[in-house]
């Protein structure tokens, strides 16, 4: 939600990346607030994975120009478990499988050296054996599954829940979804939105990356960003969206040409 | 990243100092001579001469082995020293009274033992240069009537025990390095537990091999009778030097019926530097003979160090219904190289294997398995389960697997996997993004790839395998 006494969380000024020497982005500029929700929508190769990537600090992605501040501070040069400490979270579109390593022992390390870089709690196996499976429950997850390795054969659906679940456990500041609804069925889909929904507050905030409107009935977003060719090109509230899914990612362009034309 | 996972690797090894001891060293060189000089340096019986003279003359006439998957100058057998003990200043009645040096050694390394005996209840026969100097517990476990001490002694006192069952499992002859070791051998441990004693603690030899250029020949003899049964723990590691150092180590153990061996190693010794000079080559021979019905030998080992390792634990699974295991994690970095599995020998019926081995290659080493399973025709309805699971650390190693199998019963059930897996970027960056930096991701991933494995080690071990593959991995994946 839109509220008077925010406070800039994530500010992007003129971002430019590369991968393989290749230029993915090529001058985004966005500015997030606390209790904001902000959609990023765009076509496939448009950007907008990259871009949550390249926040996140993945090390396939270098920044060329451009500023990211997270809380005013400058986190380009920060390494990913830094960045995630501070409170930057990325929630997978296709989480990788981590074979032999138990879900809950995953999922204690984590929680634990975020709480201990932040200066807060750290939780014994029985503490957060308690702690995780209350979590666990806002996503009607079965407790079999802190047993499993991480993410070894799980269906779509249950990766994508523990990403939700790991989001509950860290308390991110700033949440990006990449594509978080893709391959859920209506269900599952809700159950993660509703996940999502409950996480989200006024000190917080959310970018949804995603390709379709669906996910946007269920997290209601503040604003809409439409990315084409590695920049932010359309800014509006939610009804871009539903515009968008109505008459396809062409319908900007005939817009602008009318806009264009009008001006 | 990748930058990362090299420092991880790359640590300098931990143990590497030269305890200043008096050493007591042969001239070089091997010959009939030196022979004799070591069996009556140890005033053995007429017939244990005999026998490590019958070993030295099969090994003339032996080769060394070139068919491993292994590397490395040739070894001139005649620039080796054969025999160095420290000089004991007295008679040692307790602790108290060992060289303060060689306690401070074992501190260095980690190993307070007159601590970790008492506190762990660990009886420790510590094999320091080839002689035992200090034997822990002894008494308790007499008092059961389990024998516990260093296989010189066991000559002295026991040696019709000796002799009824050295060679019996390694014959003298049965390959170039168990013939050296049995013309050469000075000293190992031996450990004998009567009809139907358990024994009542885990038993711990620690090896550590000190003088330079003194080649080191354990040996090793177990005897578990009926009914019996024992956990036994081996250790080791070694100060650094630059030129190569030769282990030829033999190992037997003997199961009667209903007993049961379980046989442990975390090896960790000098590994060479990053750029392979130095570092222990650990040619070792390891053997179970699963002789009785219903007997079990379990081995389990953890390799992380010598510049190559040369090993194959195997089982001889005779009696009836005998059971054998293998659970090994071998890791190898930098240059090193190792060629390890086992053999699984059914002759009789019902009897069943377990391998589960686990290569870890990391740098620009190069790991291989090397595993026999063979079902003789007397072996009714026996049964393997072989996996062999390989992991990459970067794009510069190697890892291989040589399994044969030999089946001539037809009811026999043998079965095989195998895979190879990499720690990838995309794997530590999901780490990361939960605050989690590679060094520990890198250790989560392996001590999952390794649990079934650590899973079979007595939990002081397990705990200090878990520490010494972080230790060897740390900074390694990119």
């Amino acid at each position: 939600m839109i509220d008077a006494n925010s406070k800039t969380l994530l500010e992007v000024h003129d971002l430019h990346a590369t991968v393989g020497g290749i230029e993915i982005l090529k001058g985004v500029n966005l500015t997030v607030r606390t209790g904001e929700i902000h959609a990023i929508m765009g076509l496939n190769g448009s950007g907008k994975s990259t871009f949550s990537k390249v926040l996140a600090g993945h090390p396939s992605y270098e920044i060329t120009r451009g500023t990211v501040l997270f809380d005013g501070q400058d986190i380009s040069a920060l390494a990913p478990e830094e960045r995630a400490q501070a409170g930057v979270f990325l929630a997978f579109q296709y989480p990788v499988e981590i074979p032999g390593v138990a879900n809950n022992q995953f999922l204690r390390l984590a929680y634990n050296t975020v709480q201990g870089k932040r200066g807060k709690e750290e939780l014994d196996p029985l503490e957060f054996d308690d702690f995780v499976r209350e979590k666990m429950k806002l996503l009607k997850m079965s407790p079999d599954f802190l047993d499993r390795s991480v993410n070894e054969g799980f269906s779509g659906g249950e990766k994508k829940r523990n990403e939700i679940l790991q989001m509950a456990l860290l308390e991110p500041r700033l949440a990006l979804l990449d594509e978080t609804d893709s391959g859920l069925d209506i269900d599952a889909l809700r159950i993660v939105a509703n996940g999502v929904n409950q996480l989200a507050n006024k000190d917080n905030a959310l970018i949804l990356v995603t390709h379709y409107q669906r996910l946007l009935d269920y997290i209601v977003p503040d604003y809409v960003h439409v990315m084409e060719a590695g920049r932010i090109i359309r800014t509006s509230g939610k009804e871009l969206a539903q515009e968008l899914e109505t008459h396809g990612y062409d319908w900007i362009h005939a817009s602008d040409r009318v806009a264009g034309a009008q001006s | 990243m990748s930058a990362v996972l090299q420092n991880l690797v790359n640590q300098p090894y931990k143990h590497g100092f030269v305890t200043d001891i008096e050493a007591d060293i042969a001239p070089k060189g091997l010959n009939e001579d030196i022979i004799r000089l070591i069996s009556s340096k140890k005033s053995e019986p007429e017939w244990l001469l005999a026998f490590r003279l019958e070993a030295y003359r099969k090994w003339l006439d032996m080769a060394e082995p070139a068919w491993q998957n292994v590397k490395y100058p040739k070894i001139n057998f005649q620039d080796i020293s054969y025999y160095s003990a420290p000089k004991p200043k007295k008679k040692l009645a307790s602790m108290d009274e060992v060289d303060p040096e060689l306690l401070r050694t074992f501190e260095k390394l980690g190993v307070p033992m007159h601590e970790r005996a008492a506190l762990a209840g660990v009886a420790v026969d510590v094999i320091f240069d080839s002689v035992s100097v200090a034997t822990t517990y002894k008494e308790k476990l007499a008092e059961v009537g389990i024998i516990f001490c260093s296989i010189s002694e066991a000559v002295q006192k026991y040696p019709e025990l000796i002799r009824q069952y050295l060679g019996t499992v390694v014959p003298p002859g049965d390959n170039y390095y168990a013939a050296l070791n049995s013309a050469v051998f000075t000293d190992g441990s031996f450990c004998f537990i009567p009809k139907g004693v358990k024994c009542p603690m885990d038993l711990s030899t620690y090896f550590r091999i000190n003088t330079e250029e003194s080649g080191q020949f354990e040996r090793t003899l177990i005897i578990a009778e009926e009914g019996a049964s024992v956990s036994y723990l081996e250790g080791c590691t070694a100060p650094r030097f630059d030129t190569n150092q030769l282990h030829a180590a033999v190992v037997e153990l003997v199961a009667l019926d209903d007993a049961d061996i379980k046989y442990s190693t975390v090896q960790n010794w000098y590994a060479g530097d990053e750029n392979g000079i130095g570092g222990i080559y650990n040619f070792v021979t390891k053997r179970g003979l699963a002789k009785g019905r219903n007997s079990r030998i379990s081995w389990t080992q953890v390799e992380t160090g010598s510049a190559i390792t040369w090993k194959y634990p195997s089982c001889i699974l005779r009696g009836e219904n005998s059971v054998g295991e293998f659970y090994s994690v071998a890791v190898t970095n930098h240059h090193q190289q190792a060629d390890t599995g086992t053999k699984m020998i059914h002759i009789g019926p019902n009897t069943r294997s377990t391998i589960v081995s686990k290569g870890i290659s990391a740098g620009q080493s190069n790991s291989s398995y090397r595993g026999l399973v063979r079902i003789a025709p007397t072996a009714r309805n026996a049964r393997n389960y072989s996996q062999c699971d390989s992991m990459l650390i970067g794009s510069h190693c190697g890892a291989h697997t040589f399994p044969y199998i030999q089946v001539q019963n037809e009811s026999a059930q043998v079965e095989h996997e195998a895979s190879t897996s990499r720690i990838g970027e995309d794997q530590l960056f999901y780490f990361a993004q939960r605050g989690i930096g590679a060094e520990e991701a890198v250790s989560m991933i392996i001590n999952g790839f390794c649990k079934e494995v650590f899973q079979q080690l007595p939990l002081e071990f397990a705990v200090e395998a878990t520490k010494l593959l972080s230790f060897k991995l740390e900074g390694s994946v990119g």
